[in-house]
């Protein structure tokens, strides 16, 4: 066994801050955790209280901000203590490979064919489906952007522009504006010649661009005025539409959705009940509560056939609302994200 | 009378509804070495600030000279002080200590270095000019920071209890230092004292505080011998103050009768008027002990309540049956065994009459 | 006698001991730790044992060797650890793309004919033909060695090429050391705002007494109290062009349009500043405080304006804590990140952020570590400079 003297550390800090710990002897219960916010308060009604309640044990829920390297410490430290954790799909693919994961038990879920073939793997269960969208104030622009190009032309749309800091997002953005069709932008991607035009084509806007990292912040710019457009995870404009009565609207075409999906990390304490818990959340009448809080799009079939027309048109996964978009290439990023990474810093501080 | 070089007149300070010097009106003349005396919080060190410039007067006016210097910031004085606990400035060495009031004053280096080798010489710590002051002793430290204050000519030196840090020693060997450089130079020196003798010992004048006030201003011998008030009568020295009512004055002398029925003459200061209550006060060292009188003017039968050797003298503890008495007795008499009966006698000379 | 001393001697240093305890497993082991991790690439070595041997003496020119095909069959299906196999898919792949389809298809390809074909009859070039190309090859050989500079060199924006020379990396693939220097730039500026700020304020919190004292202490202590991303979020609302300070410099009739004070460097100025003042006010207080009263009045007696007895006795004076109190600031300027990542802009992003992704987003634990070298270096050496300017001072107080 290999040992990283990293995680050696952080097992020994953990170690000793267990044995600190008042009760630490006695079993821990089931940790489930997702990506806080307005999601996990959704998740608290929907899902954690009503399990907790037929189980008659109780369910801790914490909140993390992603990060492969959190999970692989962990775990690598032994005994981590957290079961089951909403990943993007990302974290899924390169946990899976590196045997971060423990195996699904499909059967417990009702077969692979229940879910949509993204949200299906050997290691992950698809929990929900989200976009990155354009998303700009309704009640200070009648007229909005169509798309990114539009999101591009300063003369027509004065004032600044959000994205999220990364390359991820950012140089898909680029290329779509750049005029590169939906199917072929991770093509043109994939070539140094197209992560040259996408950096390019992001030269043009880097006066006006202002770079968000944490989820809740292009709301803040939003709403101050401070940026005309920004780019933006769905559910919270429609979360703070319906909570603050704001009329921010969302750009469907040119969308870039992902699905984040529950694990159970490896040795994982609780990984029994971890599983009974995703099968809780996978049923189709769970699940299906979830638009009425927040708008993301279901992963399982049925569940997603069950929400009303009216809820239906605000998610990802609603027809119309696919028809634009581009689906994330996790492998291409799994690939180049360090690189592009290194890339796209070097770019920033030019 | 020449202009003084400082005066004061009708100086008052108060902090909020404390008053802390009152009225108060001093001159001072050049070449004069002046003590303020008194007990902590009679305004002496107040009153020196003020002077310095540290703190401006509530009412009142100063004068340096025939000008008036209220208005001027300290560093426009011309003062040279010496504070208590030397303020000595420690990241300078000790020459960069005594050149930094002539940088201050724009001297030109080479003069600097003459005139700073020359008040090292003074202080005789000529080997020191590279120490720091921490690398000194508390004694050379105080040597210093008088350089310091010197070195510029300043037309008064005040120093704000300069001694106090100092054993006793070092404190005596200092006092003559001061005096002598005082002489030599014609210093105008205000120096801030609550140590009587250090008092008596230095100063052509002593000032005597007391509660905001100046209780009485005089030379040491005057202060001593002739103190104006019980205050001043018991802060200077030690002396024995017998309750009495004058009988009669003749001239200058005066007969006061005692509680105890005897009477006593005495000299007549201003105080004895017929049928005053007064004290009378008689300084230890001019009792004389005795089997009789002898030929001292007066004489009290007393016993003898305690004896203590004390090196120099013998203190020995009296009780006249009305009074009880302090005495500084020479050794090389008898030994004054507990409950022996005395005479203790002394001259009218050495008596002298305060207002109760 | 000897004995006694010996027991003495026992005695002490079980005294001692947990203090030693502690710095041996909090300090020493972790910056070991650290400083082994970016440079150990043991990964390959560990997973492929016999390779080791198998390649040690091919030129990586030729075709690979009859034995390093064998090998690496023998090797593949040793592995057991599937996390162990994780790690090695990656290495090999970030040294040569296209290992991250390649590995586990040979591998699931070697695992079935483990009972009808020895090592040295599998053809590897019949399950996959890129094992026909030698760059795979040259690879696997590349990171053998159980040590490697990679990690160190790109974190000053470096690399080796083909040949193995050390090569500089252009301007547009890295910027590690544009980002170091900015991170001390930044770290600077907060540290010269923080003084300019902490000077006067700690010398007006000693030169007051009683409850005043305490209020102006109290007033720089407060942000300690509060978690600092509260803080940075607070300063998000005020500096925004619609915020609280660009509505009241406009309401007063000082500017007309907001003023850019967020997403720039003035905004991660003022907020790292307000953040970090407590660590410049207090050195400094506590170095004021023991100052004898009597100099200034002294210097004052002595002829000295006071603005020239401020720079000639109480500056040079209060030096000691201005010293300590920059240190600190610095020191802990460097490794912010939440602070520029919500408030600065593009341009002021610090060295910390690309640890941090490193280390949580892409698990190169290698990476984070040499980055953490470096700049732990570089700030030793500035400590260095600091011992160096500041020992003929300490030497004589």
């Amino acid at each position: 066994m290999k040992k990283r003297s990293v995680m050696l550390l952080s097992g020994a800090i953990m170690a000793l801050a267990a044995a600190i710990a008042p009760g630490a002897a006695s079993a821990r219960d089931l940790t489930v955790v997702s990506w806080g916010g307005n999601y996990q308060d959704a998740q608290r009604e929907i899902y954690f209280k009503p399990f907790a309640a037929q189980t008659g044990k109780p369910v801790l829920d914490e909140a993390w901000d992603g990060g492969i390297g959190i999970l692989q410490a962990k775990i690598k430290a032994g005994n981590p203590n957290w079961d089951a954790v909403q990943v993007e799909a990302e974290e899924l693919a390169l946990g899976c490979n590196d045997g971060l994961f423990e195996e699904i038990d499909w059967d417990k879920l009702g077969g692979r064919d229940s879910f949509l073939d993204s949200a299906v793997s050997d290691c992950g269960v698809g929990a929900i489906v989200w976009s990155t969208a354009i998303a700009y104030d309704g009640d200070k622009l009648k007229e909005g952007p169509q798309s990114w190009a539009d999101f591009w032309d300063t003369k027509k749309f004065p004032g600044k522009r959000a994205l999220r800091k990364g390359p991820k997002y950012t140089l898909e953005f680029a290329l779509l504006a750049d005029g590169v069709p939906v199917k072929e932008v991770y093509d043109v991607l994939a070539t140094p010649e197209g992560v040259d035009r996408a950096f390019r084509k992001l030269d043009e806007l880097k006066p006006n661009l202002v770079w968000w990292e944490a989820g809740a912040q292009p709301l803040q710019l939003l709403a101050s005025g401070e940026v005309a457009f920004t780019s933006v995870y769905n559910g919270r404009i429609t979360g703070i539409n319906r909570s603050e009565g704001k009329n921010f609207k969302i750009v469907w075409p040119g969308s870039i959705y992902a699905v984040d999906s529950w694990v159970i990390l490896k040795g994982a304490e609780n990984k029994d009940a971890a599983m009974d818990f995703i099968a809780f959340a996978s049923k189709p009448e769970n699940q299906s509560k979830l638009p009425q809080y927040i708008a993301y799009g279901l992963p399982v079939k049925a569940a997603a056939a069950a929400v009303t027309p009216e809820l239906q048109a605000d998610l990802p996964t609603a027809p119309a609302n696919l028809e634009h978009a581009l689906a994330l290439d996790v492998d291409f990023w799994i690939d180049n994200a360090e690189a592009l990474t290194q890339r796209f810093n070097a770019w920033l501080a030019r | 009378m020449a202009i003084p070089r400082i005066r004061f007149d009708q100086i008052t300070k108060s902090y909020g509804s404390l008053r802390v010097i009152d009225g108060l009106s001093l001159d001072i003349a050049k070449g004069e070495f002046i003590s303020l005396l008194g007990p902590s919080g009679s305004g002496k060190t107040t009153l020196l600030m003020i002077l310095a410039g540290f703190e401006s007067a509530t009412g009142g006016g100063v004068w340096l000279d025939g000008k008036r210097i209220d208005h001027l910031p300290p560093y426009r004085r011309d003062m040279g002080v010496v504070f208590q606990n030397y303020a000595l400035f420690p990241h300078m060495t000790v020459a960069d200590n005594i050149a930094f009031p002539l940088q201050m004053r724009g001297v030109r280096k080479a003069e600097i270095a003459e005139r700073v080798k020359r008040a090292l010489d003074m202080v005789q710590l000529g080997a020191m000019s590279e120490r720091y002051p921490a690398q000194l002793s508390g004694g050379q430290q105080q040597r210093i920071a008088l350089a310091r204050a010197l070195v510029f000519e300043p037309a008064v030196v005040l120093m704000d209890e300069p001694l106090g840090a100092l054993d006793k020693q070092l404190r005596e060997q200092m006092q003559l230092d001061i005096r002598k450089l005082h002489m030599r130079l014609g210093l105008t020196v205000v120096f801030v004292t609550h140590d009587q003798s250090e008092a008596l010992t230095m100063s052509d004048r002593i000032a005597v505080f007391n509660k905001g006030i100046i209780e009485q201003i005089g030379t040491p011998r005057e202060i001593y011998d002739h103190p104006a008030t019980r205050f001043v009568a018991e802060f200077i020295g030690e002396t024995n103050l017998i309750e009495g009512t004058v009988e009669r004055v003749e001239a200058d002398m005066a007969t006061v009768r005692l509680a105890g029925g005897s009477e006593i003459r005495v000299q007549a200061g201003t105080a004895a008027t017929t049928s005053a209550k007064v004290l009378v006060s008689v300084r230890p060292e001019r009792i004389h002990l005795g089997p009789d009188a002898g030929e001292r003017g007066n004489a009290l039968r007393s016993t003898v309540v305690d004896s203590v050797y004390q090196g120099d003298h013998l203190r020995v503890q009296l009780d006249d049956g009305a009074h009880g008495f302090i005495v500084r007795s020479d050794r090389r008499t008898a030994e004054w065994p507990q409950g022996a009966a005395v005479v203790a006698s002394f001259q009218p000379e050495d008596c002298w009459v305060i207002a109760s | 006698m000897s004995e006694v001393s010996f027991r003495q001697r026992v005695g002490a240093l079980a005294l001692v001991a947990p203090l030693a305890l502690f710095i041996a497993l909090f300090f020493v082991w972790p910056l070991v730790t650290v400083l082994k991790e970016s440079v150990s690439d043991a990964t390959v070595s560990h997973a492929l044992p016999t390779m080791v041997d198998a390649a040690a003496d091919w030129n990586r020119q030729s075709p690979p060797t009859a034995a390093m095909k064998a090998a690496l069959v023998t090797d593949l299906r040793g592995i057991e650890d599937q996390q162990l196999f994780g790690d090695l898919v990656r290495r090999l792949n970030s040294a040569q793309a296209g290992f991250r389809t390649l590995l586990p298809k040979t591998r699931t390809a070697v695992d079935k004919s483990r009972e009808t074909t020895a090592p040295e009859a599998v053809d590897l070039e019949e399950i996959d033909k890129r094992w026909s190309n030698p760059a795979y090859w040259q690879a696997i050989a590349g990171t053998l060695s159980p040590f490697t500079d990679q990690h160190l060199l790109a974190a000053v924006d470096l690399s080796r090429d083909g040949t193995g020379a050390i090569v500089a990396l252009g301007a547009d693939e890295s910027a590690n050391l544009t980002i170091l220097l900015r991170t001390f730039w930044v770290s600077a500026l907060v540290t010269l705002v923080c003084l300019a700020i902490g000077l006067p304020y700690a010398m007006l919190a000693a030169a007051m007494t009683g409850w005043r004292r305490q209020l102006l202490l109290g007033a720089v202590l407060l942000p300690l109290w509060t978690s600092l991303l509260v803080r940075t979020a607070s300063w998000y609302i005020l500096l925004q062009d619609n915020g609280l300070v660009n509505d009241a410099l406009q309401s007063l009739g000082l500017t007309d349009a907001p003023l850019r004070l967020i997403f720039n460097r003035v905004g991660v100025v003022i907020a790292m500043a307000h953040i970090l003042l407590p660590f410049m006010v207090l050195p400094i207080y506590s170095v004021l405080i023991t100052i004898p009263k009597t100099l200034m009045p002294a210097a004052a007696s002595l002829g000295a304006h006071p603005l020239l007895a401020f720079l000639r006795v109480l500056l040079p004076l209060s030096l000691r804590g201005v010293a300590s109190g920059a240190l600190l600031v610095f020191m802990a300027a460097i490794g912010y990140y939440i602070t520029p990542a919500l408030i600065g802009g593009a341009q002021d992003q610090m060295i910390s952020s690309v640890i941090a992704f490193y280390a949580t987003g892409s698990a190169n634990w290698g990476m984070a570590a040499a980055l953490g070298i470096v700049l732990l270096a570089a700030t030793l050496l500035l400590y260095m400079v600091y011992g160096w300017l500041s020992s003929d001072k300490t030497a004589r107080a």
